[in-house]
């Protein structure tokens, strides 16, 4: 069985295609821009130096176009310290994280976007809490609200890195115009309003909640809004710390109250089909039906301005735009559902602790801001960094004292629930399951 | 959508070195492997024609004493990846399934108390059934009456290799094709997927096929065995070809008619090889993961225990619970690979 007529001639293949990889790899020089270290472009990351030559390993779900940006985010840093920070983006994030720890092989820092789960580090001793310097800065920029969700039994673990609200509903300002209708600011108006738009002939909603691994989160997000609009913020804080059983009847009246928009055959899913589409359509095409005119109305975050397609304006004057969520009882305030990732840390080595603190500076999120599509809770973000005008938005909403701010709940619970029943029975909801059955079963599912 | 290419240039480099490093090695190896026996046997063959030339006699039972050592040689690295690699996984999973979430706590029996707590445990395993059955039941058969179709018929190569393509395919990206395949549209747009296209065809209202229980689980078992009927195929074809022709033309002299044929001569004839068959693709199927996570996830019912592992384990955190599924799954596979091997064994006592 000859694979190669004459082995001589393969030999030399191999050998020509060995010394092509040797030859390229050398090619790749080091440096540890040592000589860049007192130019004046590098006077604000001089507390960071000292660790030139060092290399610090980041992890994160974000990929992508998304990876070039916050590549390029600490370039100016990296080339001052000397640090050499290697990325690493993966869409299987949470799953290989846990794996990558378990086995020994842990990055020196992950951005991690669930609480829940980085409590879960936490707990097991595989975190490093942060270092004083980090606390401070982090104190310094970010609300106590968010230092509590990487606060675990009492120890500091990290600052919030990007973070998004998710209280938006994304509409065609066009469309709007071209009908007589008005950004409603009640729940009343908003049902209004798709009534009337479903008796013009448009389904009102469009929504999209499949996303592959983790299709049904979009629908975890409504309840989570609902819950918030129907109950105080206490009482969403014991649904997500399990102070009160998932399936409590408050609970139960929020999801309906949900469903009497994304059950409801007269208002979803515009250019999709009827209800049961929304559980096979991507959150990711979930709102373009708006562009055709096809529905109205789409409820998801801001940084859903990343998925219409590049020729369309996001204005308020534009294709498409976005208006706050409208509260039910605006007399108890706006309250805004939002997420976010945490910089924490596996290993504590001086310079791990260097990059940890000055990602959560004022310096890192201007820089990250400059470079588009993205937002930050940092109180030293200046608006005038944000390009895009949902950013500006969010950012105005996040530094807003006022702004009852609650992060994504179902990225605060276990992974067994947020990640997995809360997700597979709204999918199930969404097909037709009962309510209270649903929720039975996320209940049930509560790790003891 | 506009690709440039001078901004990708450094992923495409990476995928130049991926590439390049591939076949070196990969060709390398190829190399090793068709070379040094060739030498081997070329040496061999030397030293036999110096001996006999010399007049030697050559004993045939001299290397007995070392056959043992030589045995231990090979076998020596297959023992320790086997032990690596399974053994020591398979105990350490089977330890984990009596500890909780983290690993931190002893829990007995508790996790395969909670299996078989759940509510949808019974689709789990209703779902489970459904696959071992069909899919190496389906495949085989389809294997096999394709393989006797074609059998010496023109162009059979072209035959064979166009339904063996699919076993080319990674079951994820098999996955995705027939995701598309059953996609949905909504009666007033136009169609994207073939079936809801030829459903709307034949006057059907479209359907959001992977949602409908059960039927969705049937049309994931569909992918299933178009990618293993090839399987079957290919080595049932190369068993009817190994049935010698002497017995065939005696059976056509005794005159029997071709379904006589099929199951007195063929069906006997290859039945070592469809047992392979069958149980091979039995103890993939069990083992089923891709298809489902990439199609449904899951969802819809269509949920399996190899998934169900795998998402608690990994995805819940939740360690205990996921090894109890893996070992559960495994208690499964143990008399499929048992009828196995005592087959084997029976095999080579004839």
């Amino acid at each position: 069985m000859a694979v190669f007529a004459r082995p001589r001639q393969a030999l030399v293949i191999a050998g020509a295609l060995g010394l092509a990889i040797s030859a390229t790899a050398c090619g790749t020089g080091d440096n540890d821009g040592s000589g860049k270290a007192d130019s004046p472009e590098c006077a604000a990351y001089q507390k960071y130096q000292g660790h030139g030559g060092a290399e610090v390993s980041i992890y994160a779900s974000i990929r992508d176009a998304e990876a070039d940006l916050l590549e390029q985010s600490w370039e100016q840093f990296a080339e001052c310290t000397g640090i050499e920070i290697d990325y690493e983006g993966s869409g299987e994030f949470e799953a290989q994280l846990q794996v990558r720890v378990d086995g020994g092989n842990a990055p020196d820092i992950a951005f991690v976007p669930q609480p829940g789960l980085l409590s879960r580090f936490a707990q097991a001793g595989k975190l490093k809490p942060a270092s004083a310097e980090t606390k401070a800065m982090a104190e310094e920029n970010y609300a106590a609200d968010w230092l509590k969700y990487s606060t675990v039994a009492g120890q500091f673990y990290g600052a919030p890195l990007g973070s998004n609200v998710k209280s938006f509903v994304w509409y065609s300002p066009k469309m709007f115009q071209e009908q007589g209708w008005t950004v409603p600011t009640t729940w009343d108006d908003l049902i209004k309003l798709s009534d009337s738009a479903a008796a013009g002939g448009i389904k009102p909603w469009c929504v999209g909640i499949e996303s592959g691994d983790a299709t049904g989160w979009p629908a975890t997000d409504w309840i989570e809004d609902v819950l918030l609009r129907t109950q105080t913020p206490e009482v969403y804080d014991q649904w997500t710390t399990h102070g009160m059983p998932f399936n409590d009847q408050r609970v139960v009246d929020a999801v309906d109250r949900a469903g009497t928009i994304l059950r409801n055959e007269k208002y979803v899913n515009g250019g999709y089909g009827g209800v049961k589409s929304i559980a096979t359509t991507s959150f990711q095409e979930g709102g373009l039906p708006i562009l055709q005119g096809e529905c109205a109305l789409h409820r998801q975050a801001s940084f859903y301005a990343n998925q219409w397609p590049a020729d369309s304006r996001v204005a308020e004057d534009g294709d498409v735009f976005a208006f706050y969520f409208p509260a039910i009882d605006p007399s108890k305030g706006k309250p805004v559902l939002g997420g976010g990732e945490f910089t924490v840390a596996f290993d504590d080595r001086p310079e791990v602790q260097a990059v940890q603190t000055y990602l959560a500076s004022g310096e890192y999120a201007n820089s990250r801001a400059k470079l588009g599509n993205w937002v930050s809770a940092n109180r030293k973000l200046d608006v005038a960094n944000v390009a895009n005008p949902i950013d500006k938005l969010s950012v105005e909403i996040l530094q807003d004292e006022s702004t009852v701010f609650r992060f994504d709940g179902s990225d605060l619970m276990p992974a067994a629930v947020g990640a997995g029943t809360f997700w597979k029975e709204m999918v199930s909801w969404i097909s037709g399951k009962d309510t209270k059955a649903a929720l039975d079963a996320i209940e049930s599912s509560w790790p003891r | 959508m506009n690709f440039d290419f001078a901004d990708e240039a450094p992923k495409l480099a990476m995928l130049l070195y991926g590439v390049v490093a591939f076949v070196a090695v990969v060709g390398g190896l190829l190399l090793l492997l068709d070379a040094v026996p060739a030498r081997l046997a070329r040496r061999r063959e030397a030293r036999l024609a110096a001996a006999v030339a010399a007049g030697k006699v050559i004993e045939p039972g001299r290397r007995r004493p070392r056959d043992g050592l030589f045995a231990l040689f090979f076998l020596l690295p297959t023992v320790l990846m086997l032990g690596i690699g399974l053994v020591v996984p398979a105990i350490r999973t089977l330890v984990l399934s009596f500890k909780n979430g983290d690993s931190t706590e002893w829990v007995g029996l508790r996790n395969y108390g909670w299996m078989f707590d759940r509510p949808e445990i019974v689709d789990i395993l209703v779902n489970t059934a459904l696959w071992v059955l069909l899919v190496p039941l389906l495949a085989t058969c389809i294997g096999l009456i394709y393989a006797v179709l074609i059998d010496r018929a023109r162009l059979e190569a072209l035959a064979k290799s166009l339904i063996f393509l699919p076993m080319a395919i990674s079951f994820v990206g098999a996955g995705i094709i027939w995701k598309f395949v059953y996609a949905f549209r909504p009666a007033e747009a136009d169609q994207i997927g073939l079936l809801n296209q030829v459903w709307v065809w034949l006057g059907g209202e479209p359907q959001q096929w992977l949602t409908n229980s059960p039927l969705n689980t049937l049309l994931l078992i569909v992918v299933m065995i178009w990618i293993q009927a090839g399987f079957a195929m290919v080595v049932l074809s190369a068993a009817i070809k190994a049935i010698p022709t002497d017995m065939i033309e005696a059976a056509r002299i005794d005159g029997v008619n071709a379904w006589q044929l099929f199951w007195r001569i063929t069906v006997p004839g290859i039945r070592p090889a469809l047992i392979v068959v069958v149980v091979t693709i039995s103890i993939a199927t069990l083992k089923l993961f891709d298809i489902v996570r990439t199609m449904t996830n899951g969802n819809f019912n269509t949920n399996v225990i190899a998934t169900e592992m795998y998402n608690q384990a990994f995805r819940y955190g939740q360690t205990g619970q996921g090894s109890a599924l893996a070992v559960v799954l495994f208690v499964l596979v143990i008399p499929i690979v048992i009828y196995q091997v005592r087959n084997l064994r029976r095999q080579r006592e004839v």
